[in-house]
């Protein structure tokens, strides 16, 4: 299985990026008069494992059974390298799906739930014992090939599914929430093994999921779904360090959201202050809590500095939560406002005291329309 | 369910619900008694026990020749009633057109609708394009009439069945006559039998529709109601007998399929005809 | 997802069969209501609403159908005060011996109508084991006529076969409540009863409507036990239209009557399903 996948296309996404794999373009799919997809395009690269994040509703996993040729799609095309993929029937796709129930049929065999695809293609008697047994050792259920799917937990019907859908060298294997029906631990074992399994066989993924902590462990990139459309694509670090609009900076990770005034390259939010780039006006910046440190108030520098490349601000302590090596803070800055900041373990604080953060930590957003 | 007070003692509620099982099993035990009673179909007590009517049953040619019609028109019955059920259960399931809920309505009415107007259409059918009435008609009117519990069958089998198999399939390269052929129709096998038995039981003792299409055969029940205008004889209590215990073990067999569809997590959910609950309404 | 030639092939063979054997029939019945029959017994093309005015006029008619509409009435009222409770009782009290106690009312659901029409009229009749019993007893001395050919013979027959019919949908709808909505009702104070009349009464209230509907729809167009247990007091609406198309012979004026209950039947079922779906709140 692993000598006989296409191993080229895994090394570097980014120099296969010029001819994608998979490549969506402006795709609309409504339910009766309900819009789920309202205008995605996104080219997939080749040996990526790309994770289409986004709430439940944000029209994930129809975008997924679109790929895969379970929904027919309103307008837009699919693209599968020179090929018209949204044309061709689900059965004639080089795509598998992992479903998220996975979907096993209950009155075949493991082995005969992973020959199921060989078998419909016609491939030789031969070929399909060899290929089955390969696809289950990779997932280590060599031993349960005559097993019956009813005696199987959920972690190995995982385990099943997958081999039955790379068995078969899809060219986009496609996961429909694949690890959400698992208990944390195992989950977190499951991703590991997945991205291995996905270096290893080097097949393009496509992942759908709601849990973005999930998408940031695993893909190489992350496309943000919300309300049929995305909001943003880019590599986990960057959609985290410099999120686009202020719904992909809430939705990943923790955020503040700052509302200021920018002039002359300055921005200020009530008493804090710091410099930015970008056009005067107001503007919304996410500013992570771990980016706020308490301050070195004994160094004595006056308040209102001069200096703003560091932003200083004095507030309350309001409330502190232990989080193991960093505790999470809210910051009571008067008028209603809160700031929350991820302090390193310093004990336990109170009272007034002044925090500041880098300048170049607060990042300019879009507030981007409400859905 | 899983105990606690739901158990709890009710000491009239039981009481009244063993008044009302009586109530339901008093005839039919005392048609099994009276099929033993030398003296007659009436009277008490019950005496002068014996075998004669099961005796003089068993050398009667014309009820014979009644019960191997009724099992003609049951078998095919079965067939065209599972042949069109299928299709309209899956039709009903998973596509959409113009009229389909006028079509559902249409193919489940017999089940509601009383007998006579079912009997009562198809004979004027027959009558319209000049067909004679025989064991034909009679199947054809038992067939359509048992769609209806073909279809909620099947119905309930499908909606059990997960959609993702069936896509898992087609992902899995396999057309859509080898995924019906290797998917969905072995995930409905169970459903296919129990559907199978109760048609075959209910068309055995079908007497409504019957009435109206029956030519010069007779079926067992239309026998049996031919005989009750001549009078009767406890051998016609030793016939019911027999049907009797034929159906109990026929619906016994289904209620087993139908407990094994349901999955032996939930054996105490509850198991009811698909076609009673209406489940496709 | 699915092709064009799956959904042509799951379509129209039931499709095709169900319009000929069932709209076909029904249109051709609604046509009959129309014509008339000759003197000389020949149907007679000639449309006109002879037969529904007749029906208005003539108070026989009427009558039987509200002795119909009567007897059905009390067989569902019958059906639902021996229903429900077993329902209930089963749903909440059977505990171990559910599955039994189930298929003991699955068995007489599906067991042959006429063998249990039959049985009624071995019971209730002037020689039978009814009538022998109370003589036994001495309780009377001739036998009690009115036991059989009666609407109470047909009630009580009707009852006992449609009781099963009642019982189902109740005990379908008690099943699906969930027990912790009983458990929370009883953990914020409410004493059994009141748990039964403000949880699961309101809940249950979907399948009793179900199951009443059965029994009443299924009675009315019932012509065989008025036939078995009848008598002529018995008579329902069903009954004449039988005569009507045998030696009667007047199948027009049989179509119109036919033509009536369908649509009392559907009409009833309209309602009833809307009632339902209003009173399920999920």
């Amino acid at each position: 299985m692993t000598k006989a996948a296409p191993h080229a296309a895994a090394a570097d996404p980014a120099a296969t990026a010029a001819t994608p794999i998979l490549s969506i373009r402006q795709v609309i799919k409504q339910f009766g008069q309900r819009p789920v997809l309202r205008g995605i395009s996104l080219d997939v690269a080749g040996g990526e494992f790309l994770t289409i994040l986004g709430e439940s509703g944000s029209g994930k996993t129809t975008l997924l059974r679109l790929i895969a040729g379970f929904e027919d799609l309103d307008s837009g095309e699919i693209w599968m390298a020179e090929e018209r993929l949204d044309r061709i029937p689900a059965h004639r796709r080089q795509v598998n799906t992992v479903f998220q129930s996975y979907a096993i049929f209950p009155h075949l065999s493991v082995f005969e739930n992973v020959a199921y695809g060989l078998r419909a293609k016609n491939t030789a008697k031969s070929e399909i014992s060899e290929r089955v047994t390969q696809a289950l050792a990779m997932v280590k259920m060599g031993e349960f090939a005559q097993a019956a799917p009813a005696k199987l937990s959920g972690g190995q019907q995982q385990r099943v599914a997958l081999a039955r859908a790379l068995v078969n060298r899809p060219r986009v294997l496609l996961l429909d929430e694949p690890l959400s029906a698992l208990d944390a631990n195992l989950r977190r074992q499951m991703q590991v093994e997945l991205k291995s399994l996905q270096r290893e066989v080097g097949i393009t993924f496509i992942f759908v999921t709601h849990d973005q902590e999930e998408a940031m462990a695993l893909s190489d990139r992350v496309a943000l779904l919300r309300a049929g459309l995305l909001e943003q694509v880019a590599p986990p670090r960057e959609i985290y360090g410099e999120p686009d609009t202020a719904y992909a900076a809430r939705f990943i990770g923790q955020t503040n959201l700052l509302r200021a005034e920018v002039t002359d390259g300055i921005a200020s939010a009530g008493t804090i202050v710091w410099r930015t780039v970008g056009a005067a006006g107001t503007a919304t910046y996410s500013l992570r809590p771990e980016c706020i440190r308490l301050a070195n108030e004994s160094a004595g520098i006056p308040f209102a500095a001069t200096d703003v490349s560091t932003a200083r601000f004095r507030g309350r302590i309001r409330n502190q939560t232990f989080g193991g090596a960093m505790d999470l803070i809210e910051i009571d800055c008067g008028n209603a406002h809160v700031i929350r900041a991820r302090i390193a373990n310093s004990g336990i604080l109170s009272g007034e005291r002044e925090f500041e953060f880098a300048a170049d930590d607060a990042v300019r957003v879009r507030e981007g329309e409400d859905a | 369910m899983k105990g606690g007070f739901q158990s709890r003692r009710a000491p009239l509620l039981g009481a009244y619900a063993f008044l009302v099982y009586a109530f339901l099993y008093f005839p039919i035990i005392v048609l099994v008694v009276y099929s033993f009673n030398g003296f007659g179909v009436g009277g008490f007590p019950p005496a002068n026990w014996t075998l004669d009517w099961y005796r003089q049953l068993f050398t009667d040619g014309a009820l014979w020749d009644a019960v191997l019609n009724s099992v003609i028109v049951a078998a095919v019955a079965v067939a065209i009633a599972l042949g069109l059920g299928l299709p309209a259960a899956l039709a009903l399931d998973r596509t959409d057109f113009p009229g389909k809920a006028l079509f559902r309505r249409l193919v489940l009415l017999p089940l509601i609708l009383p007998g006579i107007i079912t009997g009562l259409s198809l004979l004027m059918l027959f009558v319209a394009v000049g067909m004679k009435l025989s064991l034909v008609t009679i199947t054809l009117g038992h067939g359509t009439a048992l769609i209806s519990v073909a279809t909620t069958e099947i119905f309930a089998g499908l909606q059990k069945l997960e959609r993702a198999q069936e896509e898992a399939s087609l992902d899995l390269g396999a057309n859509h006559w080898k995924t019906f052929w290797r998917v969905t129709l072995p995930n409905l096998r169970v459903s296919l039998i129990a559907a199978g038995l109760l048609i075959f039981t209910l068309s055995l003792d079908e007497i409504a529709v019957s009435f109206f299409l029956i030519g010069r055969d007779n079926t067992l029940p239309l026998e049996i109601w031919s005989r009750l205008r001549r009078g009767i004889t406890p051998e016609i209590n030793a016939i019911s007998t027999l049907i009797l215990f034929f159906s109990i073990g026929m619906i016994l067999l289904w209620y087993r399929l139908r407990t094994r569809l349901q999955g032996a997590k939930e054996s105490a959910a509850p198991l009811v005809p698909a076609s009673i609950e209406g489940e496709t309404a | 997802m699915y092709s064009r030639a799956y959904k042509a092939g799951v379509t129209i063979p039931p499709l095709l069969w169900v319009s000929v054997f069932l709209l076909v029939p029904y249109a051709i019945l609604f046509c009959y209501s129309f014509w008339s029959v000759s003197p000389a017994q020949v149907i007679v093309h000639n449309w006109n609403l002879q037969n529904y005015l007749q029906l208005a006029r003539n108070p026989i008619y009427l009558q039987v159908l509200f002795r119909s509409m009567r007897i059905a009435a009390s067989v569902t009222v019958f059906a639902l005060l021996l229903g429900y409770p077993l329902a209930y009782y089963l749903s909440f009290h059977a505990a171990k011996r559910k599955d039994l106690l189930y298929q003991l009312v699955i068995i007489p659901l599906w067991a042959s109508y006429l063998v249990r029409g039959y049985a009624w009229k071995t019971i209730l009749g002037s020689d039978g084991v009814l009538n022998g019993f109370l003589q036994y007893l001495h309780i009377t001395h001739k036998p009690v006529e009115f036991f059989l050919y009666s609407p109470f013979a047909v009630i009580i027959t009707l009852t006992h076969i449609y009781t099963p019919f009642t019982l189902l949908p109740i005990y379908a709808s008690l099943e699906h409540i969930p027990r912790n909505l009983v458990e929370a009702s009883h953990d914020l104070g409410s004493s059994p009863w009141s748990t039964f009349r403000r949880v699961i009464l309101p809940l249950s209230l979907p399948g009793a409507l179900a199951g009443a509907t059965f029994a009443f729809v299924l009675t009315l167009g019932d012509f065989l036990a008025p036939l078995l247990v009848g008598g002529p007091s018995g008579v329902m609406i069903s009954n004449v239209v039988v005569s009507l198309f045998g030696a009667a012979y007047n199948w027009p004026l049989g179509a119109a009557i036919s033509f009536c209950m369908m649509l009392l039947v559907v009409t009833l079922l309209f309602v009833t399903e809307r009632l339902e779906k209003r009173l399920a709140v999920s």
